[in-house]
């Protein structure tokens, strides 16, 4: 009983949405719009979990000074902080341009989140010396290509090429890339993961996977 | 020159992380303004905001937060100036949890301060809401029900604006700004069929690709990607925004990167040779 009931409920859920998505009727629509509210309510019951989550693993870490611990004193320290901010702020002001919760927002997280990515441009010029090797004919392809998007999206590849003739500019050469070779390659892939998503899902409402059930423990 | 080839392989990358930022600061401080070209899918996503009537209702799904404010807050601002020009009806949500304030910043900006529009008649800022797909679809129910209370804490029911857009059927056009999961490709999955709704997207670079697919298909109508994209739609929309100034930067970075392959290779080759004598 202990795997046939989820079984049963995941077919009966399955089944439901699937029906949904191509019959409105109300017999079909109501436990559909059902199932619908109750995923967010449970996804917003997942957010209070995976906060309970990061205490308890940190937590831990922070109080055995364990490796990295440092970091995650910071990590528990600016949750809480955020926490308190939020909530002496109140339900009604926090989210305001000029309350204290916002500043924080704005002066912290805002700009250590775009300081992240903005990393990214600097290791990708140091990838592209130290490890684009061009080894054999499939490389130069890829290299050539790169080069062309490169050039075909930015104003200068535009001003480089503005003598040549419409159809081998940079801007022109990089549209039809994105729109012919890249975009056949990206559709098949597409199809192709399509295909196993409706493969799984039809296992899983069968009933014939229930690995879904292991929760990890590789039982 | 072979040896000092093979010699710059070892050179610390921290010079490289020096030069990038040298190429990004200069075009920053002293502008270039190299002449931009306007790709086709940012031509299509101005064509089909144009389109658009007054009073027309418009879903714009902010799915995006702070790491890519830089590439899709230029489009997020450039898409209200545009939208508000038409005199359309705006409803914005947001389904990432650290992009509502984001959000807030430019409605605020763009639709109260510079064109006058007025909360609750004119436009409705939803907030956030967890679920991912599970939203999407809800609101294909019922917007007030997905969304009980908005981001300044009203009661949307209540609203005028919201008493006409009570589903997805309800929306002409649906203008995504998506940094990836969820936004572009599930809005498309969820909802474009489904509800036989318009989708327009602006998303960053990185994930610009996998939407050529679903503009052939006609399931999306119009693309900016990335700051690139955002440039073009700004040239277009007839403002000179954060993208149009990031270009220059972007221009000497490519090139850069470009130099780096060509330079990386040069130096495995000459280290190679070096080996081989």
């Amino acid at each position: 009983m202990q795997r046939q009931i989820p079984l049963f409920l995941t077919s009966l859920v399955g089944l439901t949405m699937l029906l949904y998505y191509f019959i409105p009727h109300p017999l079909i629509a109501t436990p559909g719009h059902f199932f619908e509210d109750s995923v967010i309510i449970v996804v917003a019951f997942a957010i209070v979990l995976g906060s309970a989550n990061v205490l308890k693993i940190n937590g831990e870490a922070v109080l055995r000074r364990g490796k990295d611990w440092p970091y995650k004193a910071i990590l528990l320290l600016s949750m809480f902080l955020m926490i308190g901010i939020g909530l002496t702020d109140g339900p009604a002001r926090y989210l305001t341009p000029e309350s204290r919760f916002n500043w924080m927002y704005d002066t912290f997280y805002a700009s250590m989140q775009s300081s992240m990515f903005a990393l990214l441009a600097f290791f990708i010029a140091s990838a592209a010396f130290r490890a684009f090797r061009i080894r054999n004919v499939d490389a130069a392809l890829l290299a050539v290509a790169a080069v062309v998007v490169m050039l075909g999206r930015v104003p200068i590849g535009n001003l480089l090429s503005s003598g040549l003739p419409q159809s081998i500019q940079f801007p022109e050469m990089a549209n039809w890339l994105m729109e012919i070779p890249q975009n056949a390659a990206k559709r098949g892939i597409l199809v192709g993961a399509a295909l196993g998503v409706m493969s799984t899902g039809l296992r899983i409402i069968l009933g014939v996977e229930g690995s879904f059930m292991r929760g990890g423990e590789g039982r | 020159m072979i040896a000092f080839l093979a010699k710059l392989r070892e050179m610390d990358r921290r010079w490289i992380f020096l030069l990038v930022w040298i190429l990004v600061m200069i075009p920053l401080i002293f502008p270039l303004r190299l002449p931009l070209a306007v790709s086709p899918p940012v031509k299509q996503y101005y064509d089909e905001i144009e389109t658009l009537q007054e009073g027309d209702i418009v879903l714009l799904s902010a799915d995006f937060d702070p790491a890519s404010a830089p590439e899709l807050v230029p489009m997020l601002n450039a898409s209200l100036t545009q939208l508000a020009r038409r005199k359309v009806k705006i409803v914005a949500d947001c389904l990432w949890p650290g992009g509502p304030p984001l959000l807030e910043e430019g409605l605020r900006v763009v639709l109260e301060e510079e064109f006058g529009y007025v909360y609750g008649e004119d436009f409705v800022n939803l907030g956030f809401k967890e679920g991912r797909e599970a939203v999407m679809l809800s609101m294909g129910n019922s917007i007030p029900g997905t969304f009980p209370v908005d981001f300044r804490g009203r009661n949307v029911a209540d609203m005028p604006l919201m008493r006409r857009a009570q589903n997805l059927t309800s929306v002409t056009l649906l203008v995504n700004i998506s940094a990836g999961y969820p936004g572009t490709k599930e809005w498309v999955q969820q909802a474009s069929s489904r509800f036989n709704l318009r989708i327009i997207s602006g998303c960053t670079a990185v994930s610009a690709p996998e939407y050529y697919a679903y503009l052939q298909a006609e399931q999306l109508f119009g693309l900016l990607g990335g700051m690139a994209g955002a440039a073009e739609y700004e040239n277009l929309v007839g403002i000179s925004g954060p993208a149009t100034k990031g270009m220059d930067a972007q221009s000497s970075v490519h090139i850069f990167i470009i130099l780096c392959i060509a330079m990386g290779n040069l130096t495995f080759w000459a280290a190679r040779r070096q080996e081989q004598r």
